[in-house]
């Protein structure tokens, strides 16, 4: 991937810092008290039931909502106060649950654009020749290149959710969040998703938030757990499913979900 | 290949909109000096005008989503621009313009001044736009702003503006404006050549702000427009700031206006209020509404169509014009939302598919709106 | 100066009857009136039309017939068009601007173009000495009227079970179906009573001054910058959100003079929206639009 000229994270923490965070919307506590560390280099796995505030804290890490209180670092610097933009310009790239391309341009066209962000404005002006080496790349990665000239409009949902991934690739982001990519996913899809995943993983940071428990058990090592607005359990997959609390608050409630 | 595949090709393939290019200015420089008499030729070069103003909109509305009912302002900054450099031209070296003097103004406004240059007044014909375009769209693109929100904005802004133009009778010529040009340039307005050659320069214009706005919306930051016009906040998360984007695309189309509002002066011999409020603001982005918003030919079309049928249909027919345009709107919004343009696309992809059974064309995209919620 | 007062807060009393329809078809919507101006003209004229009737009562009758006949004319206006474009505010403005023109030119066919004037009743006639300042008995209907429909709104809003459903459709639309309202029944009825309000507002004018054919245009920009500046859908920001304007607009006019006021106003708002990007008063929502 196109390199980040940044180092290793700072001695004795980790590339994304989150201490004590707190979001308070009107009165409800979405996150209560969030401390989480990760790694350099790490796939984190972020589940927990509705409402447990996984996608509240990425909304934060990413700059769309304001925390309450609390601090979240990334390599070293504060991302306070700082607007959606120049937090994906410091290397922090995320996808939605419910994908969102730009369904007139073309597959290559989103690709571009995500690639292009470091680019200054003039040069903006002038037309796209050829396929720049990062955007041919995460054309690969995510297999879409038969598409590639065709309207991203067409795309299914999980040709649209691969795109959405290989736009973050392209973006070239020290840590990527991936909201849910699975959701709503066939078996086959679902497979080719978590081929994409080990394949990022080997040179990204990534936190994943995911529902789907076989899923989880395929691809996840580490996992933090979140339950009301905090972290309930941190751990390996073993050990976070055989932990009484988590079967008790998340796999409880699971089943009733099912029903 | 037989001719007349040979022409379809033309008219449907990849050359398309060169052959389009092409064979409009042959009719503007060409077919239309020698057929049409000086004032249908005058009338034309005025509907050109609106075109150049409908160009900007067809970038800042189609291209970037931003629904902008204030153009009137921007080419009112334009025209009254030029109309005082005209006007201080015409008083000479001392004089003062002459509605200054029926109004009982004695004094030359400081704000007039340095219109005596020439320089100076061209530059701002397309300067004030600019800034008054940058100025607003900062402040209110950098709050999230847009949407139905800006629309509403943008409308108050041109309400404001003629209010105060009108307001200010000994400043601005009130309601009747800036009007009775005699040297243009060296050239007397009334004349036939300088009719032609108002002409040729508003066409010349045209050609080299729809080739600048062609090669805009072609290029990556035409496609970021594009991705903000449909997703706005999706963009954020790309590494953009979709407030300078569309502040700058906002700001190209005000000049536009600006320089429509400047060829209009010499070619019409007025500005006045009366052009540039809400109604003839909302008017020229309906006719690109009817032309057809997405295309940057088709917000042309619109913009020299509506204001033929404005200028042809309202002086013997005032009432019927008034329902005829209500009728059209209403109309065009329910069943052609892409316009004529759009029409024109789908017409042309049906005659490329008959032409080349069997390759499935791409099922035409829905028109989309930003949600200002 | 002080005789401003009354002035700033009878405009405002006017503009927040128009703005009500406005926001509220604004907000539970998602479209933008631009006839609701020619509901204003056409309670207006219903006030002329009815002015030699009822022996000087004349206004207190045109008051509910003005608020029936423009609020059918919005009714029939949201049957036949708007509701294809519900969430497209853009395509309405244009869609209603056309019917706009055409109300308009109407309106002149059947009335002639020059404006005309609609005599007041006699016990509109005094003024009120108070507190050092004059206030034209009309100024004084035209606030307590706007006082009056306020309160009837808010009580509806908040106390009737058709102003709950309203509400709950304007928060939360498809929720709201779910849970068994009708929301077409409730967009009709948002849709009469907004317009019905317009009617209002327009016989309210007529005690100002002369009325004409575009009467609505010179007062639908304001109203649609106090619903920008008051926040989608909301009563109480509508409410100061016309307070502000109607004051800042008047007081302006009397230091400098008219055509500032205008400019001074779009300038405070803009510079408002700085503090407050969503008006005063926002309805929270988590999506991402």
């Amino acid at each position: 991937m196109s390199g980040h000229p940044e180092g290793r994270a700072e001695q004795g923490g980790g590339l994304l810092e989150i201490r004590d965070l707190m979001v308070v919307f009107d009165g409800f506590k979405a996150i209560d008290g969030v401390d989480l560390t990760v790694g350099e280099g790490e796939l984190r796995f972020l589940i927990g039931p509705n409402g447990a505030g996984k996608t509240t804290l990425i909304d934060v890490i990413t700059g769309l909502t304001r925390p309450t209180s609390g601090t979240v670092t990334f390599a070293g610097a504060s991302l306070a106060g700082r607007k959606e933009h120049q937090i994906v310009r410091l290397g922090i790239g995320r996808t939605f649950q419910t994908s969102v391309v730009f369904e007139e341009l073309s597959v290559l066209e989103n690709l571009d654009l995500a690639a292009s962000f470091r680019r200054p404005l003039p040069s903006l002006l002038r037309r796209r020749r050829g396929v720049a080496a990062e955007v041919a790349a995460a054309l690969e990665t995510i297999g879409l290149q038969d598409l590639a000239d065709r309207p991203a409009g067409i795309l299914s949902h999980g040709q649209r959710q691969w795109l959405e991934i290989g736009m973050l690739i392209a973006q070239g982001p020290r840590l990527l969040l991936l909201d849910e990519p699975v959701a709503g996913m066939s078996k086959d899809e679902r497979e080719r998703t978590g081929e994409l995943l080990t394949e990022i993983a080997r040179d990204h940071t990534v936190i994943v938030i995911e529902h789907d428990m076989e899923f989880l058990r395929r691809y996840a090592s580490t996992v933090t757990v979140l339950h009301e607005g905090s972290v309930l359990v941190e751990g390996d997959v073993a050990a976070v499913q055989a932990d009484p609390r988590v079967q008790e608050v998340y796999l409880g409630r699971k089943k009733e979900e099912a029903a | 290949m037989s001719a007349l595949t040979r022409g379809r090709a033309l008219l449907t393939g990849r050359y398309r909109g060169h052959v389009l290019f092409a064979s409009v200015a042959l009719l503007l420089l060409a077919i239309a000096p020698a057929a049409l008499d000086p004032f249908r030729l005058g009338l034309l070069a005025k509907y050109l005008c609106f075109a150049i103003a409908a160009l900007g909109i067809g970038l800042a509305w189609g291209q970037g989503g931003m629904m902008t009912l204030g153009q009137g302002v921007f080419f009112g900054l334009g025209g009254y621009s030029m109309g005082m450099y005209l006007k201080l031209n015409d008083a000479g070296a001392e004089g003062l313009p002459d509605f200054m003097v029926w109004s009982g103004v004695e004094e030359l406004p400081a704000l007039w001044e340095p219109f005596r240059s020439p320089f100076f007044a061209l530059a701002m014909v397309v300067v004030l736009p600019v800034a008054v375009a940058s100025v607003l769209g900062l402040l209110v693109f950098r709050q999230r702003v847009r949407g139905a929100y800006f629309a509403i904005l943008s409308q108050a802004l041109a309400a404001a503006f003629v209010i105060w133009l009108v307001g200010q009778q000994g400043l601005t010529g009130g309601t009747n404006g800036l009007t009775n040009f005699y040297d243009v340039f060296g050239m007397d307005p009334e004349d036939e050549s300088a009719q032609r050659a108002f002409y040729f320069t508003v066409v010349a214009v045209l050609g080299a702000l729809y080739l600048l706005a062609r090669q805009l919306v072609r290029s990556r930051f035409g496609r970021l427009l594009v991705a903000i016009r449909d997703g706005e906040d999706r963009v954020r998360f790309l590494g953009y700031n979709p407030a300078t984007v569309k502040t700058v695309t906002f700001a190209v189309s005000a000049a536009m206006a600006g320089i429509a509002g400047a060829l209009y002066v010499p070619v019409v011999g007025i500005i006045s209020p009366a052009l540039l409020g809400v109604v003839p603001s909302i008017e020229l982005l309906v006719a690109v509404a009817i032309g057809g918003r997405f295309s940057l030919a088709g917000a042309v079309l619109g913009g020299v169509l509506m204001n033929w049928a404005h200028t042809s249909l309202s002086e013997n027919w005032p009432e019927g014009w008034t329902y005829l345009q209500g009728g059209l709107f209403i109309l065009v919004i329910m069943l052609a939302p892409k316009g004529i343009a759009g029409l024109a696309r789908q017409a042309g992809d049906l005659l490329a598919r008959r032409r080349s059974a069997g390759a499935p064309a791409a099922p035409p995209a829905p028109v989309k709106e930003e949600v200002a919620v | 100066m002080l005789d401003q007062l009354p002035v700033g807060l009878s405009i405002a009393g006017a503009l927040l009857l128009i703005a009500l329809g406005l926001t509220f078809t604004f907000g539970q919507m998602g479209v933008i009136n631009m006839a609701h101006g020619e509901f204003i003209m056409a309670g207006a004229y219903t006030a002329y039309l009815l002015q030699d009737l009822a022996a000087g009562q004349a206004v207190l009758l045109a008051l509910p017939v003005a608020f029936g006949v423009a609020g059918l004319m919005g009714l029939v206006l949201e049957r036949l068009a708007i509701r294809r474009f519900y969430g497209r505010p853009l395509d309405t403005l244009l869609l209603t601007w056309g019917v706009s023109l055409v109300l308009q030119q109407l309106a002149r066919d059947l009335f002639g173009a020059p404006n005309v004037n609609v005599t007041a009743p006699g016990w509109l006639d005094g003024r009120l000495e108070l507190a050092g300042m004059t206030i034209p008995y009309t100024r004084l209907f035209i606030m307590a009227l706007a006082v009056a429909c306020v309160a009837a709104i808010w009580g509806y809003m908040n106390r009737s079970r058709q102003g709950r459903r309203m509400r709950a459709v304007m928060q939360n639309r498809e929720l709201a179906a779910c849970s068994g309202v009708v929301t077409e029944r409730v967009d009709q009825l948002t849709f009469f009573i907004g317009s019905g309000l317009a009617g209002v507002a327009g016989v309210a004018l007529t005690l100002i001054g002369p009325i004409g054919p575009t009467l609505g245009t010179n007062y639908i920009v304001d109203a649609f910058l106090v619903v920008v500046a008051g926040g989608l859908g909301r009563l109480r920001g509508a409410v100061l959100a016309a307070l502000a304007l109607g004051l800042l607009n008047s007081f302006v006019e009397f230091w400098t003079d008219a055509s500032f006021a205008k400019v001074v106003v779009f300038a405070a708002i803009v510079a408002f929206l700085q503090f407050r990007p969503q008006g005063m008063f926002v309805l929270r929502s988590r999506a991402l639009t």
